[in-house]
């Protein structure tokens, strides 16, 4: 029966909020912090970021070599 | 009162519980906290590659873990495993259906995968003995198209697939360990987090779901979106999820303070985000978006502070590579472009 379906699936929906209303949460100052920090660490080692000098970038075209 | 308005009751409550938990941990917010951080400077990136050969639109791209190779989709029926550095195509692997939509390398670079409108992910071997890369496991159970597929490891792999479920196959027997049911509209898009532990989910009914793989239970639900998820992925160190939308924009939500800290959008930009990828400091988002551009956003500012012009048409995928050194964008032009 349809019903008891329904019954079904709203049994299991609170068992799920339930599961997720109990979780421990950290302050949103110290997830920001540690995003910021997570990010200035690793800057330094973004190349996206910081950009690739051309010597050192492998998918840059090398300019072959004329033999003149 | 019936048991149904009883357990309706319940849920609501519960609802309220939650919105109420996470109000009590918002001391501030990601805005404020970076106040008095300095906008990225201005990010713009070439083109250095683009790796022609497919005969049709591009749906999807994944790179290798340790080299220079990644693998792309398209609907012209083949997985092509390209050399970024030389273009040079290493395999060009031939599907019985064209209609795929997704394909995974694995991190141990001897498998890819793929799937789509068959429902079902195959897994080809690329280390075979005579050389020929040839269908290893055909994985059918979901009763919908497969959106995305990863790899944990060669004998495992979670799908995605538009029958709302998301499962976890062990890859040697062919069969199910875990099927994760929650999700209330096809599910789009996942991503496995660093540590292989979780991996987050997002679907169209428009929330994002984090579930523990070997616990096969969901831990917690994200929403926030107005429209589909279509793309989803993992800041760098594991805290966080990025989501991208129909409803044109990304979101970041932190995992630990269990809420959505901050919204990518732009008044200029009303077309849907079909891919994303974060920098290796996670500091750049790279999103792709339906109008064929790529936006390149600081990730604690929440601007944008670069663009990537260069498909003529919808950007479909797009993926950083591990070492960070370059990105790839997919296209519906059926070309891939290669970016740093």
């Amino acid at each position: 029966m349809s019903t008891n379906n329904n019954i079904a699936q709203a049994r299991k929906l609170v068992e799920q909020l339930r599961i997720e209303a109990g979780i421990e949460r950290i302050k949103v100052s110290k997830a920001a912090a540690d995003l910021m920090s997570y990010c200035e660490q690793h800057a330094r080692n973004d190349p996206l970021l910081v950009g690739v000098p051309t010597s050192e970038n492998p998918f840059k075209d090398k300019k072959p070599c004329i033999i003149l | 009162m019936g048991e149904m308005e009883e357990l309706r009751k319940e849920a609501d409550n519960l609802k309220d519980q939650i919105t109420e938990a996470r109000k009590v941990v918002q001391d501030t917010t990601l805005q404020e906290a970076v106040a008095g951080t300095t906008l990225v400077g201005r990010v713009q990136l070439k083109t250095r590659k683009t790796l022609r050969g497919h005969l049709a639109k591009i749906y999807a791209m994944h790179w290798g873990t340790d080299t220079k190779l990644c693998v792309s989709a398209s609907q012209d029926g083949k997985l092509i495993v390209w050399d970024t550095l030389t273009t040079n195509k290493v395999n060009a692997i031939p599907l019985k259906s064209s209609w795929v939509m997704t394909c995974a390398y694995a991190p141990s670079g001897n498998m890819v995968a793929c799937g789509g409108l068959d429902n079902m992910c195959s897994i080809y071997n690329l280390k075979g003995k005579d050389g020929n890369v040839k269908v290893m496991r055909e994985l059918a159970a979901h009763t919908g198209y497969l959106s995305c597929c990863r790899f944990l490891s060669d004998s495992e792999i979670i799908t995605s697939s538009g029958d709302c479920t998301c499962i976890l196959w062990d890859i040697e027997t062919g069969t199910e360990k875990t099927i994760f049911a929650g999700h209330l509209g096809d599910c789009m898009s996942l991503a496995v987090s660093p540590d292989f532990k979780m991996f987050i989910s997002g679907a169209c009914d428009f929330t994002a779901k984090l579930w523990d793989i070997r616990e096969a239970t969901c831990r917690q639900t994200f929403s926030g979106h107005e429209s589909d998820i279509n793309a989803i992925g993992f800041f760098p160190n594991g805290n966080a999820v990025i989501t991208g939308s129909d409803d044109a924009t990304c979101k970041l939500y932190d995992l630990r303070a269990d809420q959505e800290l901050i919204t990518y959008q732009d008044s200029g930009i009303m077309c849907g985000v079909t891919s994303l990828a974060p920098s290796l400091s996670g500091r750049l988002l790279l999103a792709g978006y339906d109008d064929f551009n790529v936006n390149i956003w600081d990730m604690l500012k929440a601007e944008r502070v670069g663009v990537l012009a260069g498909h003529d048409n919808r950007v479909s995928c797009i993926g950083v590579s591990s070492d960070g050194m370059a990105c790839c964008t997919g296209s519906w032009d059926s070309f891939l472009k290669i970016w740093n």
